[in-house]
């Protein structure tokens, strides 16, 4: 993702992704983080990259991936301002981040989007291709490479500072 | 008595959490088809459009709606005279989870170790099992794939007594607009009040089983749900959490009695992918 692309989005875009995109969760975040920490490489060039916060059912025959659908985004926090630092222009998952992952964000000039939440069979069929490439003991949490067409997602907290969740709450709250 | 062999038990099991985790009920999809309407919200309709796709989608491809198709909880309601015959009841059900999460390419994300290791335990057991014994010969078998997104989101407060109706209310709906976006809105809200804490507890997840939408126990109980769904649909947060009006399908309330000192409230929450399925043996 070029650094154009990510100054071209804002806060409630709705984008349809196209190329390759890397799947990390929970257990291969810790121990991505873990490396860089070390001084040791990851396991994929994360500069200009995105993460997808994922983790699929198996794919059955014939098929490359099975449900894919986002997984709850604020678990990555505390690992996220690492990878930013580390040149990761892209994120998609669902659900809030931290304050700290949001600086981060507007700091790396890097974008955070939303895919749909329990829209795990949908979001299937704009995978293409999907490989193991770090990690296999880690099963659902094993790092993927993922080729995507039309992947559809939403922006969720832009470079300029903006956020889906609370502009949309916002927005239809009801106060007593 | 009645027997029952324990490899039908299995066979069910298995079944029925591979169904559930393709097909979403009918009475989800007609309430999901009631908040498309009713939403006023763009984006907020395009999510429910999108979700309700998503259910089609996941039945004709065969395709888990979800990928997170959940811990396996189990509610079973086991008649005092049924004889369970070829092996043990909860090995029969381990077995069917086992079986149902291989067959039905369905993910395994059981760890041992929650604080330290956290290896995938690989087929998705031990399975998390409720069991009532009540009259009559024959075993219900309720199952529901409970994802992480939403269990996550649980609340439990021992109110005062003295906060009563107005403590309830306030507690729950907080519960909601802390949780946001996380646990993929629109949800079902179960709310257990009384009992002990762990009684309230199993009670709003209990309360997750009821058809969407269905009253409560009594006049009073329904009259809270109406209450407190209406200002969870005030909060804004809307389908996905991009803002909207429909933040809730239902709110379902269980009551028990409690301690003279006591008000436990808890609440469970079901994200939109409401799956469950039962079968009577």
């Amino acid at each position: 993702m070029t650094d154009d692309a990510v100054a071209s989005l804002k806060t409630g875009d709705k984008v349809l992704l196209n190329g390759v995109i890397y799947v990390a969760r929970d257990a291969a975040h810790k121990r991505m983080v873990e490396a860089l920490k070390h001084g040791k490489p990851l396991p994929f060039d994360i500069k200009g990259k995105v993460i997808y916060y994922m983790g699929p059912t198996p794919a059955p025959p014939g098929r490359p991936i099975g449900s894919a659908g986002p997984t709850t985004s604020g678990r990555m926090d505390v690992y996220t301002p690492c990878l930013l630092e580390a040149g990761l222009k892209g994120i998609i998952g669902k659900g809030m981040r931290s304050p700290t992952v949001k600086e981060s964000l507007k700091k790396h000039k890097a974008i955070y989007l939303a895919a749909l939440g329990g829209a795990g069979a949908l979001i299937s069929r704009s995978i293409r291709e999907s490989e193991v490439i770090a990690y296999p003991e880690l099963e659902a949490e094993a790092i993927r490479r993922l080729e995507v067409v039309d992947f559809p997602a939403t922006v969720v907290n832009d470079i300029y500072g903006g956020d889906l969740y609370q502009e949309g709450k916002a927005a239809y709250r009801r106060t007593q | 008595m009645r027997d029952i062999d324990s490899s039908l038990i299995t066979e069910t099991v298995s079944s029925l959490f591979q169904h559930a985790c393709l097909f979403l009920p009918d009475d989800v999809l007609v309430s999901l088809r009631q908040a498309r309407e009713t939403e006023e919200s763009p984006v907020g309709r395009d999510a429910l459009d999108k979700i309700l796709e998503n259910a089609q989608i996941a039945a004709a491809d065969k395709i888990p709606l979800c990928q997170d198709t959940g811990t396996a909880v189990v509610f079973l309601e086991l008649g005092q005279d049924v004889h369970v015959t070829g092996g043990d009841l909860y090995t029969a059900i381990n077995e069917g989870v086992r079986r149902g999460y291989d067959e039905g390419y369905l993910r395994k994300s059981i760890v041992n170790r929650p604080f330290s290791d956290r290896v995938n335990l690989s087929d998705n057991t031990p399975a998390v099992i409720h069991t009532d014994i009540v009259p009559g010969d024959h075993l219900k078998i309720t199952v529901l794939p409970k994802g992480a997104g939403a269990e996550n989101m649980t609340r439990l407060a021992m109110l005062p007594p003295s906060q009563g109706l107005q403590g309830v209310l306030g507690f729950v709906v907080n519960a909601v607009d802390e949780a946001g976006s996380n646990p993929c809105p629109p949800l079902i809200v179960g709310v257990g009040i009384g009992g002990t804490a762990e009684q309230a507890l199993l009670s709003a997840k209990r309360a997750l089983l009821r058809e969407v939408g269905k009253p409560g126990a009594d006049l009073e109980i329904a009259a809270l749900e109406k209450e407190i769904l209406g200002e969870i649909n005030n909060l804004g947060i809307g389908p996905e959490g991009y803002g909207g009006r429909v933040t809730a399908l239902a709110v379902h309330i269980e009551v028990l009695p409690t301690h003279i000192a006591s008000l436990p409230v808890a609440v469970n929450f079901q994200c939109h992918s409401n799956r469950r399925k039962e079968m009577v043996l």
